[in-house]
């Protein structure tokens, strides 16, 4: 009897089909990633059934938690701009090492005065520094009012387009600070805003 | 892992030495292994649930402008919000009407605003404007719950508005605040 000769396959697959989409997949990954903001303080935010997706640029958003208010707008130039405004408005020097690192601050809470110490810290000395938040409360010392109008301005110039505005406030907060704030906005003619909220699923009426 | 050979060269015939040939193919395993990590670890960081936008238009403070109309008692649900996520309604002017605690979410805040409404509509023909009062003791929660059940509930008009004392008092009244 004679034995039959099992014909050796070849143990490797094609591997190129494979190759293909995990590459499509991981573009696909990195182009939409977005390198995540980290708030100083921790904040919950509300649900709602809204479905409008917030932009992805031209924004400024105020972050509340715990009675503080931080500021973060969009584009490293806007940024620089408004540094530079905000340092002759007050009267603060900030040198261009300066300036370089605040344009690439995604968010901040610190007084103007304290600032440049802030920004001469190195990331982990910044995630470590407590910050007070800007001040905003009397109409006599009220940077965060100025650092939203010279913002804007900034917009205007460097792009023309207006600068939209927005609020991220802590479940747990309590209204008379969102108060005050609205109250800020309002002043200088900002009637229409968008409060961040994240998905609730749809209720049924 | 190594790939077999199955190229069969290198049976010399006819005295010729002949150049082996080189498989092409090369092996993409490790390229793979590569590319998948980096996808698992891209999803993994990438925020899938995208915070959404809820737009909010405040009426105008300016003193300047005169030409607001009043809007008849009939047709204006007031809320109040409280403390302990309690939220207190009337219609028309306080005083004049009592106040009902109730609380958020669907069987409460909700179904008055859908009956009162419908009410309304009925009554005077016109649809209801909603003021919306929170108290220094609510908190931004609140806020936000209600503005959602406007858009919700489909009220066409709705404001946000400072309390007034004679209504911090209806809260105090019956411990909301």
């Amino acid at each position: 009897m004679p034995r039959v000769k099992v014909q050796r396959k070849s143990t490797s697959i094609d591997m190129t089909a494979m190759c293909d989409v995990a590459f499509l997949l991981l573009t696909f990954f990195i182009l939409t990633a977005k390198p995540k903001t980290e708030d100083p303080v921790p904040v919950d935010i509300p649900a709602s059934t809204t479905v409008l997706p917030i932009p992805d640029d031209n924004m400024l958003m105020l972050t509340v938690g715990q009675s503080k208010v931080y500021f973060s707008v969009d584009g490293n130039d806007i940024r620089k701009q408004t540094l530079i405004q905000m340092s002759d408005k007050y009267g603060v020097k900030f040198t261009p090492e300066q300036q370089e690192k605040f344009s690439g601050l995604p968010i901040f809470g610190v007084p103007i005065n304290q600032l440049a110490g802030f920004l001469d810290l190195d990331a982990e000395g910044r995630k470590a520094f407590k910050q007070p938040g800007i001040p905003h409360d009397t109409t006599a010392n009220n940077e965060l009012s100025d650092w939203i109008r010279e913002a804007r301005r900034v917009d205007v110039s460097l792009h023309n387009r207006a600068l939209r505005i927005s609020i991220k406030g802590d479940n747990k907060e309590e209204y008379p600070t969102i108060k005050k704030l609205i109250g800020v906005l309002q002043k200088q003619k900002i009637n229409k805003f968008a409060l961040i909220t994240t998905i609730k699923s749809d209720p049924k009426k | 892992m190594a790939e077999l050979d199955t190229s069969g060269g290198g049976k010399h015939k006819g005295g010729k030495v002949r150049s082996k040939k080189a498989s092409t193919r090369v092996d993409l395993t490790a390229m793979v292994d590569l590319a998948f990590l980096l996808i698992t670890f891209f999803m993994l960081t990438t925020t899938l649930s995208k915070p959404k936008a809820m737009d909010l238009v405040m009426p105008d403070k300016d003193e300047k402008t005169k030409d607001q109309l009043p809007v008849a008692a009939s047709r204006s649900m007031t809320l109040l919000l409280g403390a302990n996520n309690k939220v207190e309604w009337f219609i028309g002017e306080p005083g004049k009407s009592q106040p009902t605690t109730d609380n958020y979410g669907k069987n409460g805040l909700r179904k008055t605003l859908i009956e009162k409404g419908k009410e309304i509509q009925q009554s005077t023909g016109k649809y209801m404007v909603v003021l919306i009062k929170p108290s220094d003791k609510s908190n931004y929660k609140n806020v936000v719950d209600v503005i959602d059940e406007m858009n919700i509930t489909g009220v066409q008009s709705y404001a946000i508005v400072d309390i007034m004392p004679a209504e911090l008092e209806l809260l105090k009244r019956d411990g909301n605040y």
